[in-house]
């Protein structure tokens, strides 16, 4: 399981990298080799407010559908079109491939999240549990 | 509750299995390194070897075991001869479906039943209880393990290791006593994929050697295939499935299996149900749909016309071999052809949808 140092995760298996105010995420590898082969994602709306935790796109393998929640509450200020046309870059590299960019409202969201070390953890526990 | 482990069990831990639970069963989505994607068309284009263990088989024994079989499904069993293959629906009184299944005659007095893995404990208690007397059911789902060789080259896998002329097994026959490896298994060459190919029952203490001879035998034309890409063959191949295509509460003929339903021939349970329905017309239909809009309809989603509910989704997914979604709908009959333009409830947004006919997969199975 690839989990890079510099990022933050959440429980729902999103990843953020947080840079001043403007945070890349996506999602992690756990996410994308438990949905196996991506073959359609639903991108935020561009523009619009969101809360921490709020449902925000969609990504959909062959076999599931699984809900993308925001890491942190903020305004979506760009999204990876690319990923539209090209849905499975997720699978090939789900960290250099972001799905958005959200402006982080509230830096206090941060502290819920879980640094690489606790998100190890947690996968591992996942993973155990099947 | 413990997740029952077929035979194969140890192959898929030793290929790399990604194991789920599938109806109480502890059986690979997919293998380690391929993924749905890839399985399938490996399938499409080479072969494939899937554990399909969990499939139940029962034996129907009597002098009338025959009559006892037609009792119990839609299509006719009267024409079949030792050897020959049947697909059939099971229904109840009312004509909505108990399980669909494989009938094997292997004499007039003796059936091999073969049902989905998740009704097999309903069906057996269905089948007890409507026997005439004589006739003798014996659930031995425990006794056999099932391997299915699928894909165009299944057969110049298959041949090397058999001791039997595997042209002289035609599509829906099947040949009891095949030496497979060694191994004197029940062979037919039925499938659920849309491929030509061949359904192995043996001995489950045999299953594993068998199961690594015909991987050696293929060498890279042939990989172990998952349940994921097992359900997206069979629905590019338009194949019904259990609870989705067909259900307790669906017909087989709202279903478009009529061509399975014999109602000229002799009695059977729902019958009469069924040619109620034939006279007056089924008002659901299913049918074939592609997307306008972007999203990927799922079963369940529901149907929709100008804000009306007509229907809901039985199968739908990216399909591999097209590479655009594609779904199968039971809708109301008057929606149902092909142009016709409805929308499909996606997470709450109605995403445009079109009625087709020919958009699945010809099947490559060998017909004659």
């Amino acid at each position: 399981m690839n989990i890079p140092a510099d990022l933050l995760y959440t429980k729902d298996h999103e990843w953020i990298r947080v840079e001043g105010d403007r945070c890349h995420i996506g999602i992690s590898d756990f996410a994308q080799s438990h949905l196996g082969d991506i073959v359609f994602v639903e991108l935020p709306e561009l523009g619009v407010e969101v809360d921490q935790g709020q449902a925000i796109g969609v990504i959909e393998s062959v076999k599931a559908a699984a809900t993308m929640f925001c890491p942190v509450g903020g305004t979506i200020v760009a999204v990876n079109e690319e990923l539209e046309e090209s849905p499975e870059l997720l699978n090939e590299d789900c960290y250099a491939n972001w799905v958005a960019v959200v402006e982080l409202s509230d830096k206090a969201d941060l502290d819920v999240l879980m640094d690489p070390a606790a998100y190890t953890e947690y996968c591992r526990q996942a993973e155990a549990e099947g | 509750m413990s997740l029952k482990q077929t035979p194969l069990y140890p192959m898929h831990l030793k290929y790399n299995g990604k194991l789920i639970d599938f109806g109480g069963w502890e059986l690979p989505v997919q293998y380690e390194g391929m993924g749905i994607i890839k399985e399938h068309n490996m399938v499409r284009e080479s072969a494939g070897l899937f554990d399909v263990s969990h499939m139940g088989e029962v034996f129907i024994e009597g002098e009338k075991a025959e009559e006892a079989v037609q009792n119990l499904v839609c299509n006719d069993v009267k024409p079949m001869r030792d050897g020959q293959v049947l697909y059939s629906p099971m229904c109840y009184p009312d004509g909505g479906v108990v399980d669909d299944l494989l009938i094997y005659r292997c004499s007039p007095r003796k059936y091999l039943l073969v049902i989905n893995a998740a009704n097999a404990d309903k069906d057996f208690e269905w089948i007890t209880q409507h026997l005439a007397e004589g006739i003798k059911a014996e659930n031995v789902s425990d006794q056999y393990a099932q391997l299915a060789l699928q894909g165009p080259k299944a057969q110049e896998i298959l041949q090397p290791l058999c001791d039997t002329d595997l042209d002289a097994i035609r599509f829906f026959w099947f040949k009891p006593a095949v030496k497979v490896a060694g191994v004197e298994c029940l062979v037919s060459r039925t499938g659920y994929t849309g491929e030509d190919g061949f359904e192995i029952y043996i001995n489950p203490a045999d299953a594993g050697l068998v199961w690594e001879k015909i991987l050696e035998s293929g060498g890279d034309r042939v990989t172990p295939i998952g349940l994921g890409a097992r359900d997206s063959l069979r629905f590019e191949a338009k194949l019904p499935l259990y609870g989705q295509e067909i259900d307790k509460d669906i017909t087989p003929l709202e279903a478009g299996l009529g061509v399975f339903v014999k109602l000229e021939g002799d009695d059977f349970i729902g019958k009469d149900a069924l040619v109620k329905q034939k006279q007056a017309i089924p008002t659901r239909k299913l049918v074939e749909f592609s997307m306008l809009g972007k999203g990927i309809p799922r079963s369940h989603y529901q149907v929709c016309k100008d804000g009306q509910a007509i229907g809901h989704v039985t199968s739908g997914m990216h399909s591999p071999t097209f590479k655009r979604p594609l779904g199968l709908a039971l809708v109301k009959t008057e929606y149902s052809a092909p142009g016709t333009e409805f929308d499909i409830i996606i997470r709450d947004k109605a995403i445009p949808a079109q009625v087709e006919s020919g958009a699945f997969y010809r099947k490559k199975t060998k017909s004659k």
